[in-house]
């Protein structure tokens, strides 16, 4: 899935857009989870329901939207290196191939 | 931020680069890379917005209905591909409205391309296969840009030019199949179009300073001379089949090269068209600052509007 980008760094210049930002998450098909496509402005979230169907969808390219305000979504830092992730990095026993299987049981 | 932290956020910064991964928002990058990604996804987003009007202008005279609907589309594509790059432009702290305004003051630019005016329809269908044609030889590789908003808006940017460059070409084969006035027209505006066409990859390699730089960030994938070579390879047997002349007297396959020649752009032209001395500059400007303008009691009424259902 792609990365959500709900937080801005900061803005030199003051922010003065005069509708708040909205994340959109497109579900191409069914079947398919929500998959984050960008971003708009709207004064409310009809209207950037609306707006979304406009700018996202113009060949068919969802069947469900979701718009979410930006300010509403709380992110993990986006650096790789961050400790927050490191407590999956050590378990390589979650995976199947730490286990050494002989290649003629079959069916594993 | 202690010395020390500057210098591991550059080398990680470095690495990811030299990884040939994706940047993505929040990551901290180099000022210096920020404002040329800012500047560059603004001047394209600015493109596109502005794009609209040379072809805007035929909408409500488009030969038939098969055609306006076409047009429409393809205007509102133009629209479409705005707004996906200063969304872009956003997740690096650009505030939209502030893009606006450096649009409309001119303290930011967009292509030179759109300073020159649609003085009939085949321009359409022109701008469609010789504009959109560069457009896409452009942003083909921008697909790969080091900024991973930048390159996913190009994704879904690319997949749509494919559509206008076909539609114009497609315009301009039936227009050859017409009249001789008809055709006449055709070669006309190719004739307009071809120069301003070759100018839209920028200053020639040796006056481009910032390449290096752009390319050592991965935010530019090749030269400006060599993605222009690739347009003219591409754009000549399509103008044979068309059956048009480009009008360009050194143009000439040249063997040992396995690339066509081509003559001298005029670099002057295009040095007084950035600097604001186009046909159609003042014009465009002044129409959108209008339509911002004009739309301002549109914004207000719907934030009221969102204010009251709030409220209720």
């Amino acid at each position: 899935m792609t990365e959500p980008q709900p937080e801005r760094e900061p803005d030199p210049a003051p922010v003065r857009s005069e509708w708040p930002l909205y994340e959109v998450f497109l579900r191409g098909k069914r079947g398919l989870n929500h998959v984050h496509v960008g971003s708009l402005h709207a004064a409310d979230p009809q209207m950037a329901l609306h707006h979304a169907r406009d700018l996202y969808t113009r060949r068919n390219e969802g069947v469900s939207i979701w718009v979410v305000a930006a300010s509403d979504i709380t992110a993990s830092s986006p650096d790789e290196k961050d400790p927050f992730f490191a407590p999956s990095g050590d378990k390589v026993y979650r995976h199947p191939t730490f286990y050494q299987i002989p290649d003629d049981v079959p069916h594993m | 931020m202690t010395a020390a932290t500057q210098a591991d956020l550059q080398a990680h910064f470095d690495q990811t680069i030299a990884r040939d991964r994706r940047i993505e928002p929040r990551d901290w990058v180099p000022d210096r890379y920020r404002a040329t990604m800012i500047r560059q996804i603004a001047q394209h987003a600015h493109s596109e917005i502005i794009g609209m009007q040379p072809e805007g202008n035929w909408i409500t005279r488009a030969p038939s209905l098969r055609r306006k609907a076409i047009l429409l589309a393809k205007v509102q594509d133009e629209a479409g591909h705005g707004m996906y790059l200063y969304s872009a432009a956003e997740t690096l702290g650009a505030d939209r409205g502030d893009l606006t305004d450096k649009l409309i003051d001119g303290r930011q630019k967009y292509s030179s391309i759109f300073n020159y005016p649609t003085l009939t329809y085949a321009d359409v269908g022109v701008i469609g296969w010789l504009v959109d044609g560069a457009a896409i030889c452009n942003q083909v590789p921008l697909c790969r840009s080091s900024y991973g908003p930048y390159a996913r808006a190009m994704v879904r940017i690319c997949k749509e030019e494919s559509f206008h460059q076909r539609q114009g070409y497609e315009l301009l084969m039936t227009m050859m199949r017409g009249t001789q006035a008809q055709r006449d027209m055709v070669q006309d505006a190719t004739n307009r179009f071809w120069w301003p066409s070759l100018m839209m990859f920028g200053p020639p390699d040796d006056a481009s300073p910032n390449t290096e730089q752009s390319m050592r960030w991965g935010i530019k994938r090749h030269t400006n001379d060599e993605l222009r070579q690739r347009f003219v390879d591409m754009t000549v047997p399509q103008a044979d089949k068309l059956g048009v002349t480009l009008p360009d007297p050194d143009l000439s396959w040249n063997e040992a090269r396995e690339h066509y020649d081509f003559g001298a752009v005029d670099w002057a032209e295009f040095k007084a068209v950035v600097a604001g001395n186009g046909p159609c500059n003042t014009e465009r400007v002044a129409r959108r600052k209008a339509a911002h303008d004009d739309g301002a009691w549109v914004r207000e009424a719907a934030r009221a509007h969102a204010a009251k259902a709030r409220a209720s």
